[in-house]
């Protein structure tokens, strides 16, 4: 690229604030969770067996709708935008709440929408989805990245019998309905497998973040429905993954603002030195910089959520620019968190460490802040050397 | 309520009363302060209409697509983002009448006598005197430093001690200081960067009259509030398109010199590239929140973010042209009249932003600011705040 060939840049007028409905949204999902998801039931349900918190996920997804908010209403959801679905993350990732929305309701639901939505084997599943009856997850592995275009890891024959294996999938052990990327005959296909069906075994992992489970999947000989192939199999895969990690950006900083509430709290309450230790400039300093991320980060969701919810052509940079920005400030401001709180932060009674495995967890999924770097280079004209 | 079709007829009658092209520039000036339309959200007489601060843009942009002369405003930005707004908040109407709108035009510029030698970013400790006269006004002396534009300045901001027996902050009074006045002495203060755009000011028996004074005698940390308030919110408010200001230059350099490219420039580059469309995006969040008529503490982090940003672009850019970046354009002891920070070379940009973190308030101070007036953090423990100013070891 040469001086000539500047980027067309295009900076087009996105709306960064929060509409009186998205604040009503939120308030109802954040009384739920205050009701449903405080610290203690998070860290007890970690204990249990179970994959996630059913009955969490029933009030959110079906007694509030959230899990229809990105489903047209013809087909039984709210025909709302990722805006309301990124302001649905920023309350759960407060609550590093265990429930499969960012894979099921937003990165599932959005490979489907791509499809033509009208045919059955589309549209059964949406209508399913947005009634929150059933929980689906796109089978890739958690890391990969919006744009990159691994070979799928499944084969598919002719007759439409998959094999191979899916590592880390994330929420893959709550889901009934696999989206399961392969590579078939004649290029790329997308099918639905039912996660129930002979030939699918679901290996669970140890998870650095306990709060959003990965599992392996093998296929062996299983039978998938072909719900797209070639482009338009590879461009729902690239969407869904486009949108995850857009809106995984609220969810970011989700989890930073409750790391620096929390933070700012402690460190104005606890006492050393015969002084709230939060009065000392060399602590203060370090919150203050930090909320200076975090009210930066929220600018760098709003503009991702916003310009996938009207279908912006900036919406690739936005997405990278996001994603980019909002992983470390999560991550900066759970090790600020777990730091500052002292003793008590390394303590598995204290929150603190499931909002720094999250965090962490979240700065790899869908592309890594360098990986989003990477693409933003070509998408804004820097090249590399 | 003025709306923004109303503003573009009374732009347009402006404009057809006297046409840009064959108009005097600064008769321009007076007729469009006089129409209102000077900062349409400051009140009717006063060079505003009362309308909403946001629609100064649909004037702007009319009246630049007409080729309207400007006021210039990188010149007389003290005056236009700190004066003004200070005098609109505390000036008596004869105040208002006389200093706004030769502010405004550009006719008279305005400097800020506040900054000591002693008393920077503990602003109100400062020692400048000012003692009442025979007949009912002021005498003041002492010095001020880092005073931007007081070479060109006709009129001051100026904050001096009226009560030294009382506590610092409660001893301030604030005025309106005349910079031709025969004790006002201005001497260059030479820079970092081999330029005097600053300087010393050296106040002599200087005779303010009482009708200069804004607010009430010793009330004047609480009017140099709102100057200082607004002064950070000029500094870190600009509006700018992607890859503007100093990310643009250095975006540029890098297509243009394939050459120079290195992984560990590009990694850094690509990093910086983030940082300044999220804080662009941050600024343009805070605007939208302005306009809705609920600003929000961003505005508090803005300048921060700015002044950072500068200084480590232009750190990069340095770095990234090699042996070009070993050289320097001019050492020549020059007066400016402004900034010019895209118009010179990396040298001058890199020594230039280290300012960023200091003018205006420092980054520490700003931090604490936001730690304990956004975060609510405890205030640090202070042992001058009941202290006469007289008994405060200096």
């Amino acid at each position: 690229m040469t001086a000539e060939t500047r980027p067309a840049a295009p900076t087009p007028d996105p709306d960064l604030l929060y509409s009186e409905d998205e604040d009503a949204l939120r308030a109802a999902v954040r009384s739920l969770l205050a009701d449903r998801c405080d610290p203690a039931t998070v860290l007890a349900g970690l204990e249990s067996d179970v994959p996630y918190d059913t009955g969490l996920w029933r009030a959110l997804a079906a007694d509030i709708g959230t899990a229809g908010l990105l489903v047209p209403e013809k087909l039984g959801g709210a025909g709302a935008s990722t805006r309301e679905a990124a302001v649905v993350l920023e309350e759960l990732g407060r609550s590093v709440a265990p429930v499969p929305y960012l894979t099921s309701a937003v990165i599932a639901v959005t490979a489907l929408l791509a499809l033509d939505h009208d045919r059955p084997e589309a549209a059964a599943p949406l209508t399913a989805l947005a009634e929150g009856r059933t929980v689906a997850v796109l089978a890739v592995p958690l890391p990969t990245a919006p744009g990159g275009r691994p070979e799928p890891a499944v084969r598919a024959d002719a007759a439409g019998v998959l094999t191979g294996r899916v590592t880390s999938v994330a929420d893959a052990a709550a889901a009934e309905l696999l989206l399961v990327p392969a590579q078939g005959p004649d290029g790329p296909e997308l099918h639905a497998v039912e996660a129930a069906a002979d030939g699918v075994r679901t290996g669970t992992v140890t998870p650095l973040d306990l709060t959003r489970p990965l599992g392996h999947l093998t296929l062996d000989g299983a039978r998938g429905r072909l719900l797209a192939a070639g482009d338009r199999a590879r461009a729902a895969v690239d969407r869904a993954l486009l949108t995850g990690a857009g809106l995984l950006a609220s969810e970011q900083l989700g989890v930073a603002e409750w790391c620096l509430a929390e933070t700012v709290r402690h460190t104005a309450e606890r006492t050393q030195f015969g002084r709230p230790v939060g009065s000392f400039q060399a602590l203060k300093h370090r919150m203050a910089a930090l909320w200076l991320e975090v009210a930066s980060a929220r600018a760098a969701a709003r503009n991702a959520a916003d310009a996938l919810a009207t279908g912006s052509p900036d919406a690739a940079v936005a997405v990278a620019v996001a994603q980019a920005y909002c992983g470390p400030v999560a991550v900066r401001a759970a090790e600020e968190c777990v730091q500052l709180h002292g003793g008590i932060g390394m303590t598995w009674e204290h929150p603190a460490h499931l909002f720094l495995k999250r965090a962490k967890s979240d700065e790899l999924a869908l592309g890594s802040p360098g990986r989003h770097r990477e693409a933003l280079a070509g998408l804004v004209g820097l090249d590399a050397p | 309520m003025t709306d923004a079709q109303d503003l573009r007829r009374r732009t347009a009658e402006l404009l057809a009363a006297h046409p840009p092209a064959t108009t005097d520039r600064l008769e321009f000036l007076r007729a469009r302060f006089d129409a209102g339309l000077a900062w349409v959200h400051f009140p009717a007489g006063l060079g505003g209409l009362d309308a909403p601060r946001s629609l100064q843009a649909v004037v702007d942009a009319e009246l630049a697509a007409a080729g309207a002369p400007d006021n210039d405003p990188g010149r007389i930005g003290i005056g236009l983002g700190m004066a003004a707004p200070t005098l609109l908040r505390f000036g008596t109407d004869e105040q208002q009448q006389r200093f706004l709108r030769p502010l405004w035009t550009g006719e008279e510029v305005w400097c800020q006598l506040f900054s000591e030698p002693g008393a920077g970013s503990d602003l109100a400790a400062l020692a400048t005197r000012a003692v009442r006269d025979d007949e009912g006004g002021w005498v003041v002396d002492g010095q001020k430093v880092w005073t931007s534009s007081a070479h060109l300045a006709r009129w001051a901001i100026l904050i001096a001690r009226t009560d030294p027996d009382v506590p610092k902050h409660r001893g301030i009074s604030y005025f309106v200081c005349d910079m031709t006045d025969p004790g006002v002495e201005v001497r260059p203060l030479r820079q970092i960067t081999g330029e005097a755009e600053f300087n010393e000011v050296f106040l002599t028996g200087v005779r303010i009259p009482d009708a200069h004074r804004l607010g009430a005698v010793g009330e004047g940390w609480k009017v140099a509030q709102t100057t200082l308030m607004n002064e950070r919110v000029a500094i870190g408010g600009a509006r700018i398109p992607r890859e503007g200001g100093m990310i643009g230059v250095a975006a540029a350099d890098w297509r243009a010199r394939p050459a120079l490219r290195t992984h560990d420039l590009h990694q850094r580059l690509l990093k910086l590239w983030v940082d300044a469309e999220v804080a662009r995006l941050t600024g343009e969040r805070l605007r939208q929140q302005l306009t809705k008529g609920q600003p929000g503490p961003e505005g508090s982090g803005m300048k921060l973010a700015f002044a950072r940003l500068a200084q480590e672009i232009s750190g990069w850019e340095v770095e990234f042209l090699a042996e070009d970046g070993l050289t320097y354009d001019d050492w020549t002891m020059r007066r400016p009249d402004g900034v010019d920070f895209t118009g010179r070379e990396a040298g001058y940009r890199y020594l230039r932003a280290k300012g960023n973190s200091i003018e205006g308030g420092t980054s520490e101070v700003l931090l604490n600011i936001v730690a304990e007036r956004v975060l609510g953090l405890p205030p640090e423990p202070r042992t001058d705040k009941d202290v006469a100013w007289k008994d405060l070891p200096r």
